[in-house]
């Protein structure tokens, strides 16, 4: 078993990344930040309701660890969920409908921002208790294997979950059964607004699986290369039979952590110093351009057809209309198998 | 062109807020970002950002302004090159908050029940069965076997499954004919493995997750509750959890108030569960059977008291009982007893007694609380005019509260006597053997109470 603190070597990786993924990175890390800036808009306009929450700042953890992916992976997590779905390919248009609670939404506007889910692209949700996703991940990964398939799942929680009981019951049971699941801590520092150190004296996550004999490491969560190369060690690591996996990605949530958070726990000097020094999307820009891979206007265009495409899925989800009041008694009870895998 | 800055909402609840301080002035530069007031929600006072860039043209509502509704304007934004003049022309706040496009028009009702009760008076089985006598015991064991055989992705995880051959003896020989790979003893962590198994039925699988005992449900009763039960709902039909909970629930004798009790209503509380109570062999091995093949979470409460209990079975190559079908196990007219699991066992021993006292009791056996057998109980009621319900449970929001209610209101003019709970005493269970028996209920109240509702 390994427990490495720092990164997995993120600036190597970097120097012989091509052009056509950086940019894939870029664009995909902006597509989040500009969807959940609209949706910040439409919650301030009344067009979302109760809990909402940003994935703003936080984006090269998901967009590096999908780098690493193949189809057939699962993937499932918390309440902040919303740049997860897009990372793993789902309709924007879809999300956003589901946002203001519209029948164009992934649940058919029964679900709402903390509950999303896609069979098509093994999306299990937008789960709102904090730390249920955790079990809920190995047991997917459980699935795959009873199948004898070498799929991965990828089961994202925070700094915060990461102190449940049942976490460490899951590292317990995933280890003893050699799961594959990659368990990934986005440490953005606070749990609502209690800061890591004010959760635990044992802050150092990736170390939590060592009582368990899981290989856990600590990566940059604000650089997109290091994370995809961790999450290449992860996944190999799974796929091997070699059983989980812990990531612990260290990250920063730029906004509230949810719409109503009056942001007492931390200074703005804080969150400024970060969003000017170590912005994941801004450090993917100007690797873009020192490396000469792609010109000002290139980005341009990519921030244009982003905007287009968020715009769209705002257009759709304010048009789409109410869930017909018939909703209210379906989907209860299934009345035939559900084909879940 | 111009827009107008709108009062945002900063809380699920907030209709309104007091604009407490502009921290930009008209004329201002603002880029995405940039906090431009303070607002004072229901909460906190809030910092409100930017989310576009240009001028601050014009402010429309001057600090301290209390009860400005949310949505209205508060500034006019300018984009570059404009002037102020194009602050006054900005149209009224795009309308972009309209409201939603109406859905078509339906009664937000519940599919209403018929009027008149149809109970469904099928046999379980052939007439002319071959039946052989088994224990509720060994008629688990052979429904989980049997539908192990039959479908590959149905497997059984829990405290002492396998090697120990389940803690109270219902997987003898499971391990031995599965293997590990489907019979898996879990360390003692309910709510992990509670939550590994929704995980592995999201996956695919069938898993039948064994509690050694209700009681430590409790530890897991958010994943059955809030992962198992609400997925298919929440995910809008996409996916759900096909899996069974099972274990012994209720009290056993003498082990006190932690591993004493009934979960019946509780679980009955929860749409999206579907929760089955069985009596006999025959019903524990038909239900269970059903619900290992049910595409639904079932719960599944045993009862440790049953399982040494024999009854006769029938001798089927594969026999089903279907959910929300009641049995009636002993016919009469002058009153209902209704009851299920091991209440049962006291409803007719009270059926017996009373019978000798000239008392004709229907007894009806609900074997499923969720979906329940409404038609069956009010028929039952319509005939006898009386009706009482027997449940080892707590009396306070009990299942046979729920009944009375139901029973009142699709039945009242049938009614001649108020329906009584025989409940548990709403008590914790105690140790000392003398006031256990006291706190159960009993055959004995059970008579009692029909004599109350038979005026004798
Ligand atoms: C079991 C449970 N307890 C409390 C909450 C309320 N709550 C929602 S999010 C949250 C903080 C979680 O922080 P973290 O795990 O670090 O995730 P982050 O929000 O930072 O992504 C809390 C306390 C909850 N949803 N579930
Ligand atoms: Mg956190």
């Amino acid at each position: 078993m390994a427990v490495r603190k720092g990164s997995a070597s993120g600036a190597k990786a970097g120097a012989n990344v091509s052009a056509e993924e950086l940019k894939k990175f870029y664009n995909d890390m902006l597509l989040i930040r500009r969807f959940e800036e609209k949706a910040g808009q439409l919650y301030g306009m009344g067009l979302i309701g109760g809990f909402c929450h940003l994935y703003i700042g936080q984006e090269a953890v998901v967009v590096g660890l999908e780098a690493a992916a193949k189809e057939g992976d699962k993937r499932v997590t918390s309440y902040r969920d919303h740049g997860h779905m897009l990372a793993c390919g789902m309709d924007p248009k879809g999300v956003m409908a589901e946002l203001t609670g519209r029948e164009g939404g992934y649940s058919k506007g029964k679900g709402g921002s903390m509950h999303m889910f896609s069979k098509e692209k093994h999306f299990y949700g937008g789960h709102g208790i904090v730390g249920a996703q955790v079990p809920i991940g190995a047991g997917l990964a459980f699935s795959d294997k009873y199948k004898g398939n070498d799929n991965v799942t990828f089961a994202y929680f925070g700094d915060g979950a990461a102190n449940q009981g049942q976490v460490a019951e899951t590292y317990n049971m995933a280890q003893l059964w050699d799961l594959p699941v990659v368990f990934v801590i986005e440490n953005n520092q606070y749990a609502m607004g209690t800061s890591v150190k004010r959760a635990t004296k044992s802050p150092d996550f990736y170390e939590r699986g060592i009582a368990y004999g899981i290989a856990g490491e600590e990566v940059d969560g604000m650089d997109v290369l290091a994370v995809k190369a961790a999450g290449e060690k992860a996944v190999a690591h799974c796929r091997a039979g070699k059983g989980p996996y812990i990531l612990e990605i260290k990250t920063y949530r730029y906004r509230g952590h949810s719409m109503s958070d009056p942001a007492k726990y931390r200074t703005r000097e804080e969150v400024q110093k970060i969003r000017e020094e170590r912005d994941a999307i801004e450090h993917v820009r100007q690797l873009l351009l020192t490396g000469k891979h792609a010109t000002e206007d290139e980005l341009k265009q990519i921030d244009k057809d982003i905007k287009a495409i968020v715009n769209e899925s705002a257009d759709f989800a304010k048009e789409s209309p109410e869930p017909a009041l018939e909703e209210l008694w379906t989907d209860i009870y299934a009345e035939t198998a559900p084909q879940n895998a | 062109m111009a827009t107008k800055i709108l009062m945002p909402a900063l809380s699920p609840t907030m209709e309104e807020g007091t604009l407490a301080k502009w921290l930009k002035k008209e004329g201002d530069a603002i880029s995405a970002g940039d906090i431009i007031a303070e607002i004072e929600t229901d909460k906190a006072t809030m910092e409100f950002e930017a989310v576009d860039e240009g001028t601050l043209g014009k402010i429309l509502v001057p600090e301290g302004t209390s009860g400005v509704k949310v949505n209205d304007p508060i500034a006019v934004l300018l984009e570059e090159g404009e002037d102020a003049s194009a602050a006054d022309e900005a149209e009224a706040p795009k309308t972009e908050a309209a409201p939603a496009p109406a859905s078509a028009p339906a009664k937000a009702k519940a599919p209403e029940a018929e009027d008149m009760p149809k109970p469904d008076t099928s046999p379980d089985w052939p007439e002319g069965t071959k039946m052989k006598t088994q224990t509720v015991r060994e008629a688990l064991r052979d429904a989980m076997a049997e539908e192990m055989r039959r479908d590959e992705s149905v497997f059984l995880m829990g405290e002492e499954v396998a090697e120990y051959q389940g803690a109270y003896k219902v997987s003898q020989g499971l391990l031995d004919e599965f293997g590990a790979r489907r019979v898996i003893d879990t360390p003692i962590t309910e709510h992990g493995f509670a939550g590994i198994g929704v995980g592995a039925a999201f996956g695919g699988l069938r898993p039948i997750v064994e509690f050694m005992t209700f009681n430590f449900a409790m530890q897991a009763i958010d994943q059955i509750i809030n992962s198992a039960a609400k997925t298919l709902y929440m995910s809008g039909g996409q996916m759900g959890a096909p899996m069974v909970f099972r274990g012994p629930n209720g009290a056993a004798a003498r082990v006190g108030a932690q591993h004493s009790q009934d979960y019946g209503a509780w679980y009955a509380h929860i749409p999206g569960l579907k929760v089955v109570q069985p009596y006999s062999a025959a019903d524990a091995k038909g239900l269970l059977k059903s619900a290992i093949r049910d595409p639904n979470p079932v719960i599944f409460l045993e009862n440790e008291i049953l399982y040494g209990r024999s009854f006769e079975v029938p001798d089927l190559e594969d026999f089903t009982i279907p959910f929300g079908k009641a049995k009636i196990w002993r016919e009469g007219a002058d009153v209902t007893i209704v009851s299920w699991g091991i209440g049962m066992s006291h409803a007719l021993e009270a059926a017996e007694k009373l019978a000798k006292e000239g008392i004709e009791a229907e007894v009806i056996d609900l074997r499923t609380l969720r979906p329940i057998d409404y038609d069956t109980v009010l028929a039952s009621v319509m005939k006898t005019n009386r009706c009482v319900t027997v449940e080892e449970g707590f009396p306070v929001a009990s299942f046979g509260n729920h009944l009375s209610a139901v029973i009142m209101e699709r039945a009242f003019d049938y009614l001649d006597a108020p329906v009584i709970n025989c409940t548990g005493k709403d008590v914790p269970m105690p140790y000392a053997a003398n006031l256990e028996k006291l706190a159960l209920v009993t055959s004995d109240e059970v008579v009692e109470a029909v004599k109350k509702v038979t005026y004798r």
